[in-house]
């Protein structure tokens, strides 16, 4: 047995030839193969680790390195700028931010409570055979491209949306001071709320897919107490359900967010694309960074107008990662008080 | 066993590779979204052809110079020609391969196509936001006997960067000082008013959905869609309808003599239709890879020689034999390392 070992340990490589040669118990070679294997296999996924922490790092510098020029020229008065002038090579993204914000927190405001009550009905409400369909179907949204959403939304969406909402608004407020101005703009169903309604649209499958996996790992125990107790159902889901799950709850939602904020094509078909602050409504055509990035990027010429694109890049990279902080906090917050309470 | 697979599977894998490597004497091209349809159209019958490989990538006009400026490719191509010390700067020169038109359209109802009648002021007025409605003067003033309504104008613009909109500004630009001064030419530019929908297909669904719009785009896309077409004033005060004529009729205008650098809006011409251009192909005097060179330039003399009903059936324009010629001069001017012209016949 001794002697055998350091030939198979030599041969550990092509191992496939020496069984026949050498019958042995089935785990021997496994142990001895291990420690081989096991550095390799730590070497690698400690490399795949470093390898996207490089590339991200590598992205901001790039990033960075791109918009230097625009840094250069505009500084910070590029965020609060609405000016965007390729020919005079003036740029200012106050305007596609907007979009970008005004966009996904429409998204939010929509997708939240449906998701909510998506997940409640699955995991609380729904009979047994209808949960499973039904979960499929939501999960199959997810998979839509999002191409498809934005053909879906201006040639689909945008109509209905302008004959049965905007038109009925419009007539209805017209004339009153502030809402009325809210709902101008020409009657296609594009603008800010198309882009957000498509949106949550969008990220409904994600915040409801994972609001309904967290549900579901509530302990049966805590919830039967509760309804033993006589809680209603309202009152289990909300004094029970979701404080057990709030971490997975914000963790969804902000998942969800993550995606409405660097949305490209959906939001490029419906929002308009055109550069204004004059009109706050939401029926009027507006921009998005995304959008402009990929309207824009290929025809740029070098110099101020692509480093001005690089900036905007930065800029929703910065606000991606201000949302990610934001519900880090959030939830250190809500487990303090957690603490605090009990 | 196992191992055996994968061995072979490798071999597949580095037998595919150095396929590709094969493949590297294609000829590879990038640039302008607007000839794309016809270069893929051209590069399909060339390959069937002949059985060389053309691959066009088309990533717009800016990319394209870039790429070509890069070396990265054997051809740009770009709708937006460059001014000729750039290009002795470069060291690059340029030759146009078809020509095509751009065309305001309109949705008023009642307005049949070729009825409106508009001039290039009034049009820039308009994307000005200085006419808001149908029934203003100016617009009524043109087209006596047309029931016009009083009805906010909706103006259309090209969200995306494209060589459409730089030839349209270009118009506007040359007819309105107040344009040149406000907004000015480019693939993209500051919008005062309107929306603006994503590549020709974006504007033509705004156009045709939105009542009382007006927009422009490609003329392929208004015989396609059949959409309500605009007549404009020409440089010769005479008006006209988009037409392939038309659109010849400017580019025979153009002296082609001197320079390529020609942009053709708002050409002279009793026939010529004001919003015209030719597309161009950017290529280098002096070429480090000569066999790659000519076997561009094989190409585009095969597309010049038998392309052009190719082109005709997509709507653009193919180039007056008169230029062709010119062209084919040029192209002597494409040298090797050793100073030998590159020979393509």
């Amino acid at each position: 047995m001794a002697a055998i070992l350091p030939a198979e340990s030599a041969g550990a490589g092509r191992s496939e030839s020496q069984p026949q040669t050498a019958p042995i118990k089935p785990q021997t070679p496994r142990r001895r193969v291990a420690p081989w294997a096991d550095t390799v296999f730590a070497a690698l996924s400690q490399g795949a680790a470093w390898l996207t922490l490089a590339m991200m790092v590598g992205i901001i510098v790039s990033l960075i390195l791109g918009a230097a020029p625009a840094l250069k020229a505009f500084g910070l008065g590029f965020l609060t700028s609405a000016e965007w002038d390729p020919v005079q090579e003036k740029f200012g993204g106050l305007v596609m931010i907007y979009g970008t914000l005004a966009s996904s927190l429409i998204a939010l405001v929509i997708a939240v409570p449906v998701s909510f009550g998506i997940a409640i009905f699955l995991t609380e409400l729904s009979p047994n055979w209808l949960k499973r369909p039904l979960g499929i179907a939501i999960e199959l949204l997810a998979a839509v491209p999002s191409i498809v959403y934005g053909m879906w939304g201006l040639l689909v969406f945008g109509p209905i949306l302008a004959t049965f909402v905007q038109q009925p608004l419009q007539s209805l407020l017209h004339g009153v001071p502030v809402l009325g101005s809210l709902v101008s703009g020409p009657p296609v169903g594009i603008g800010i709320l198309s882009a957000g309604i498509i949106l949550a649209i969008m990220i409904i499958p994600f915040i409801a897919s994972v609001m309904r996996d967290v549900f579901e790992v509530t302990p049966p125990m805590l919830k039967e107490s509760a309804y033993g107790l006589g809680a209603t159902t309202w009152e289990v889901v909300s004094k029970i359900v979701l404080p057990y799950t709030k971490t997975g709850v914000v963790g969804g939602i902000m998942l969800g967010l993550g995606r409405a904020l660097g949305e490209t094509m959906a939001v490029t078909f419906v929002i308009g694309n055109m550069n204004q602050l004059s009109s706050l409504s939401v029926f009027e055509a507006a921009n998005s960074i995304t959008s402009t990035l990929a309207n824009e990027f290929a025809e740029a010429g070098e110099g101020l107008h692509q480093s001005s694109l690089m900036y905007l890049g930065l800029v929703l990279f910065l606000i991606t990662f201000v949302v990610l902080s934001i519900s880090k906090l959030l939830l250190v917050r809500l487990k303090k008080n957690e603490g605090a309470r009990s | 066993m196992n191992m055996v697979q994968v061995g072979k599977s490798l071999t597949l894998v580095v037998g595919l590779l150095g396929g590709q490597c094969a493949l590297a004497q294609d000829v590879t091209g990038a640039g302008a979204t607007f000839p794309a349809p016809i270069y893929a159209k051209w590069a399909d019958a060339y390959n069937k052809a002949t059985g060389a490989r053309i691959n066009y990538q088309s990533v717009g006009s800016g990319a394209g110079i870039k790429q070509i400026k890069a070396k990265t490719v054997d051809f740009g191509a770009s709708d937006m020609p460059l001014k000729d010390d750039e290009l002795a700067k470069e060291g690059l020169v340029q030759f146009p391969t078809v020509i095509g038109g751009v065309v305001p359209v309109v949705n008023i109802k009642g307005v049949a196509p070729g009825q409106m009648k508009l001039t290039g002021s009034v049009l820039a007025d308009i994307y000005l936001g200085k006419i808001t409605k149908w029934n203003d003067a100016a617009i009524t003033a043109l087209n006596p006997g047309v029931a016009l309504p009083d009805a906010t104008i909706a103006p259309v613009a090209r969200a995306d960067g494209s060589g459409t909109t730089f030839i349209f500004t270009n118009y506007l630009s040359k007819v309105s000082a107040e344009w040149k001064e406000k907004v000015g030419e480019g693939t993209t530019v500051k919008w005062l008013t309107g929306t603006a929908g994503k590549g020709n297909e974006g504007v033509a669904a705004f156009v045709q959905r939105l009542p009382n719009s007006i927009g422009y785009v490609e003329y392929a896309y208004v015989k396609q869609n059949k959409m309500t077409y605009v007549q404009l004033k020409n440089k010769d005060g005479q008006w006209v309808n988009p037409s392939d004529d038309a659109f010849k009729a400017a580019a025979a205008g153009a002296d082609w003599n001197k320079t390529f650098y020609q942009i053709t809006t708002d050409q002279p011409g009793k026939a010529s239709w004001p919003i015209t251009n030719p597309t161009y192909i950017l290529m280098f005097k002096s070429q480090d890879k000569p066999a790659q060179a000519a076997a561009a330039l094989k190409f585009f003399d095969w597309a010049y020689g038998n392309g052009d009903k190719m082109a005709d059936d997509l709507d653009y324009v193919p180039l007056p034999a008169s230029v062709k010629e010119l062209v084919h001069k040029l192209w002597g001017e494409i040298k090797d390392s050793s100073g030998k012209p590159v020979s393509y016949k």
